[in-house]
């Protein structure tokens, strides 16, 4: 007769009492979590559907009627994704890859914007009848960045110059002051003091007249994103990117050249024309050539960003001096 | 490593160049931090064999700054020797940086046991004194090129200000006889 001694069982391999009594909840958690991986999934599915938009996938309102302006370059144009994710708005971050993020649940709507100064039609009316304006048109225009990169983006709205027409300036009105929103609470770059806020740029007269000057409220066929200076900003591609103000409220008209916020942070290294001219470097760094996103090699920068057609505003002027 | 991974990956953003660029000198500086801890870490809570990874911590550090300047040489100046010279000479951050880059050099190289024996320990330790200058001018080259955001270069200075104040008070304290400010079992490093 064999009588065995003990178990086979190995104490190791006896399930310590604790989770034997917890054993219903054990399971029970499993179905949960089972229940919820699956619903998650589901409920992923249903609400973004892998689609491929044509305009890039912004999601924004498309905008309708657009006419083509003899004013955009051929040249390839970078996709939505980089121009929507690289920003340079100080107002959200001073990483150029956080405003997307941050600028999320920026309210651009109402929006109002306040044009006064030295104007017979002083008033603030809602961004939406600023747009309604004029016909909008995609301009596909260069954009420098005084940090040297650059960008080919589809622009869309139409020359500012439509916009001070219906404003009447008086003859007063020497310069155009543009000012970004101050809102500490949505913009939490604001709350720190790297640049003065609100931000403030500006165009001499004949500058702001000229017909490239871009009255902004779209890019991509739609309407602009928040990261980008939704709802309304202004595009002067012959500029540095930072002379186009972003998120406008006020438009003024003034007697005197604006005080721009990055002329005012560092006067020596950032004047008040800031065109982009590759024979005048910044003090720190040379500006003769820049980085298109997307391509490896550097490529030259061009006077005045390729737009020579502004050339004659500047007649008379030392460059060098009117950085 | 990670920066690889996401090269791979195609995952560096829009101006990748430029990413590759800030996170190679970010980690430089890290890594001279680090390097520059271990003295002030290894005396204060007595675990000498800390010391050990001070030069992998220091090769590190040149490893990184090897590729920054390969990024910058090749990446941003197609190895376009006139340019090259030009920024050297005529931008100050630049001329900063690369002079911390070069004092780095003999730094590597002499870090073997065979150098630290042929120099021996004296001169071999005044000769790698010259991190603490090359660390400066890396602060410096950070604070330099930034537009208007100093707060990281300013993290990194005052950290390096802090590891460099307690070599001075180290230093002063033997000098003027101090015992107290003095770990017991120092010994210069």
């Amino acid at each position: 007769m064999l009588i065995k001694k003990g178990s086979d069982i190995k104490w190791s391999e006896v399930t310590p009492q604790r989770i034997y009594l917890d054993r219903r909840k054990f399971l029970a958690g499993m179905a949960v979590a089972g229940t919820t991986a699956a619903a998650g999934l589901g409920v992923r599915n249903l609400i973004s559907p892998p689609v491929v938009r044509a305009d890039g996938g912004s999601g924004l309102a498309p905008i309708p009627g657009l006419q083509k302006s003899p004013f955009s370059t051929t040249e390839k144009i970078t996709p939505f994704k980089d121009v929507s994710n690289y920003n340079n708005y100080y107002e959200f971050s001073t990483d150029k890859y956080e405003p997307a993020g941050l600028a999320k649940n920026f309210r651009t709507s109402p929006w109002k914007v306040t044009i006064d100064g030295h104007v017979k039609k002083k008033q603030v009316l809602d961004v939406d009848e600023i747009i309604k304006m004029a016909p909008p048109e995609e301009r596909i225009y260069r954009h420098r960045c005084v940090e040297g990169w650059s960008i080919v983006v589809p622009w869309i709205g139409f020359s500012l110059s439509e916009l001070i027409k219906r404003a009447e300036p008086l003859d007063k009105a020497k310069f155009v002051e543009f000012t970004t929103i101050l809102d500490m609470r949505q913009m939490p770059g604001q709350r720190t003091n790297v640049l003065d806020w609100p931000y403030v740029e500006g165009l001499r007269m004949d500058e702001a007249m000229h017909p490239l000057a871009l009255l902004c409220f779209g890019m991509y066929g739609a309407a602009l994103p928040n990261q980008d200076g939704a709802p309304l900003r202004m595009v002067v591609p012959w500029k540095y990117g930072f002379k186009s103000a972003k998120a406008i409220v006020r438009i003024r008209f003034v007697d005197k050249q604006p005080l721009n916020t990055w002329n005012r942070s560092a006067p020596n290294e950032y004047g008040f024309y800031s065109n982009v001219n590759p024979h005048v470097d910044h003090p720190r760094w040379s500006q003769a050539k820049e980085r298109r996103l997307g391509e490896f090699f550097k490529r030259p920068t061009l006077m005045f960003n390729g737009y020579d057609q502004v050339a004659s505003l500047y007649n008379g002027m030392d460059l060098k001096k009117n950085f | 490593m990670r920066l690889g991974w996401k090269a791979y990956q195609q995952d560096l953003g829009a101006n990748p160049i430029e990413v590759i660029t800030h996170a190679t000198g970010d980690w430089t500086m890290r890594f001279l931090l680090i390097t520059l801890s271990i003295t002030p870490l290894r005396k204060l809570t007595k675990q000498p064999w800390l010391i050990r990874f001070r030069r992998m911590f220091g090769l590190f550090a040149f490893f990184y700054v090897s590729l920054h300047f390969l990024t910058y040489i090749w990446l941003d100046k197609f190895f376009n020797v006139h340019d090259m010279l030009a920024d050297v000479l005529k931008r100050k951050f630049i001329t900063v940086g690369f002079t911390g880059f070069v004092l780095l050099i003999p730094l590597a190289i002499t870090s073997t046991t065979g150098w630290i024996r042929r120099l021996g320990g004296k001169r071999w330790q005044s000769l790698h004194r010259l991190v603490y200058v090359s660390a400066i001018a890396g602060v410096i080259h950070y604070l330099w090129l930034v537009k208007a955001d100093m707060t990281k270069p300013l993290e990194y200075g005052f950290i390096l200000f802090v590891l460099l104040g307690y070599r001075l008070a180290v230093s002063l304290g033997a000098k003027f006889g101090q015992k107290a400010l003095i770990p017991a079992e120092q010994t210069p490093q």
